[in-house]
């Protein structure tokens, strides 16, 4: 495994596999009495949070945890950042207390990549701007392959399809989903508003289109993404009303779905936005299973990034 | 067996059964690399004839019909000695143990009509030489339906060395409940142990230099029975 996680397009497709087949063994972990393993025992790993997050810092936190590491928690607000310090400052403050590992959140894509030139210890990314969000693909990646690909270990996700929907120009999920699915051999449309859509989308490795109606008849996976209100500089949309119409996932919207297919959602939710709440409620809805996902998740990549040598020990 | 030592003992935290088998390190780690693009059968096969090829020199110390018996003879020693097998879990260490334990639960079942529960136990997350390598992939933990609690567990593994593995899975049966008891059934026990532990049940004493290695090879997984000893290769 490699010494960082910065993007899901560093990841071979082996090592993604490896991901998924060691969280899978460790999904056991949740339903023993003991809830914990010595692995991580006197590793300290801080989470560097300078955008706010309940999911990914919680999973992080309790993934590093039950791997026995110690978890120093730090958000921008009420430390010195507020008062005016550089990332690289607080890297090398972090560096000096012995961090084996850095997750980091941050606004501005390619923090990450920035911060592991100036650290020593292993840094994960989990979430930089509009860039990536590699956990949260492998999380994905995982549900995916709980839900419909028998759960078999060693297998990837060939020739399955998935369809991502929304705001794609904003969405780090969408973009890392796209390298790693497509990495494991998945087949990925993505669907947006023209205005939504990255300019440079024909250079990924997927497909795009603009009307949901029709890909959604032929999906194994649709995965909505959410409207980021707040990443949005100009009107991208008429309104709200508009969006959900063409856009949305309704229960009417659901029932062109082939009868296995299953419904994502990386959350925070907008409901009623992007998605309707007897959709988010229904059983297709993965958005629980990928929450508990994501710490086992977590816990096998931290694991993999920690646990060992390291490469070329 | 202890004079046989050299005199440049291994530092604490050498792994069971590293020092000896340079060949299963180096298996372990490639299937860890390997394991997402082979199946896992692929993996064993290659897998099995590397063991095969390296162990090419080594003599043979038990055949095929000799780990039957010694089998059959850890079977009626387990009966004998939980007054029927009242309560007994077998939990295999992987890979090979694994494999050992669904034999003995078979031949149980056969000498006594009652079915015998088993089932794995990774202790990959609970060994000491974590960091001296990169990081392994995990193998299967199954704990029968009923769980351990209670339960005479009979830990079950191919060979015993330097006892390491057998503390890891001492450590990782503790998060699972707490049985009633522990036993440790093994194939081969090899000496060298560096650890206050030992076996309850051994198929065979096998005397050995600290160089030497010891392969257990089992049909499911390498196509044949047999146990060999040979020196380390270079």
């Amino acid at each position: 495994m490699k010494r960082h996680l910065i993007s899901a397009g560093d990841l071979s497709r082996e090592e993604t596999v490896l991901i998924l087949d060691t969280a899978a063994e460790l999904a056991s972990v949740a339903g023993r009495p003991i809830r914990k393993l010595p692995t991580l025992r006197g590793m300290t790993v801080v989470n560097l949070f300078y955008e706010d997050s309940t999911r990914t810092r919680t999973s992080f936190e309790a993934a590093a945890k039950r791997l026995s590491a110690d978890v120093i928690n730090f958000s921008a607000r009420g430390s010195s950042v507020a008062k005016g310090e550089s990332l690289k400052d607080t890297a090398l403050t972090l560096e000096a207390m012995g961090a084996d590992a850095v997750v980091i959140r941050h606004g501005a894509s390619g923090a990450a990549h920035r911060l592991a030139g100036w650290v020593t210890g292993s840094v994960v990314n989990a979430g930089d701007g509009t860039h990536e969000h590699p956990t949260q693909a492998l999380l994905d990646a995982f549900t995916i392959r709980q839900r419909l690909g028998a759960d078999k270990r060693g297998t990837g996700l060939d020739g399955l399809r998935v369809t991502i929907v929304g705001d794609v120009l904003h969405s780090r999920v969408a973009r890392s989903n796209v390298l790693l699915l497509s990495t494991l051999g998945a087949e990925v449309t993505l669907v947006a508003p023209p205005t939504l859509m990255p300019y440079a989308v024909h250079t990924w490795p997927c497909k795009a289109g603009y009307d949901l109606d029709t890909e959604l008849r032929k999906t194994d996976v649709v995965m909505m993404l959410r409207v980021q209100q707040e990443r949005m500089s100009a009107a991208y949309f008429p309104s709200v009303r508009e969006y959900r119409r063409r856009y949305g996932l309704d229960a009417g919207r659901m029932a062109l779905l082939p009868s296995h297919a299953i419904v994502m959602h990386p959350g925070p939710m907008n409901r009623g936005v992007e998605i309707a709440a007897e959709v988010a409620d229904s059983p297709r809805s993965t958005i629980v299973a990928q929450v508990a996902n994501g710490v086992t998740v977590r816990m096998a990549v931290l694991y993999l990034m920690l646990g060992g040598a390291g490469e070329a020990a | 067996m202890c004079a046989m030592r050299p005199e440049h003992e291994p530092s604490a935290g050498i792994p069971e059964r590293t020092a000896a088998s340079a060949g299963k390190t180096e298996r372990e780690s490639k299937r860890a690399a390997a394991s997402g693009l082979t199946s896992d059968e692929g993996a064993r096969r290659e897998d099995a004839a590397r063991r095969r090829a390296a162990a090419s020199a080594g003599k043979t110390v038990l055949t095929p019909e000799e780990i039957r018996r010694a089998l059959s003879r850890i079977a009626h020693e387990i009966l004998e000695r939980t007054h029927g097998g009242e309560g007994v879990v077998l939990l295999g260490i992987p890979t090979r143990g694994v494999d050992l334990a669904r034999r003995l639960a078979v031949r149980i079942g056969e000498f006594e009509g009652t079915p015998v529960p088993h089932g794995s136990l990774d202790v990959t997350m609970h060994r000491d030489d974590l960091r001296l390598r990169p990081a392994r992939a995990l193998q299967r933990t199954e704990v029968p339906p009923d769980g351990v609690d209670g339960k005479t567990v009979v830990l079950v593994d191919d060979v015993l060395f330097s006892g390491r593995t057998i503390r890891a899975a001492l450590d990782a049966l503790n998060d699972l409940g707490r049985p009633r008891a522990v036993q440790l059934a093994v194939l081969v026990d090899r000496g060298h142990r560096e650890l206050p532990i030992r076996a309850d049940y051994v198929g065979k004493n096998l005397p050995t230099a600290y160089r030497e290695v010891v392969r257990v090879l089992l049909t499911e997984t390498d196509g044949e029975d047999s146990v060999l000893l040979g020196e380390r290769d270079r």
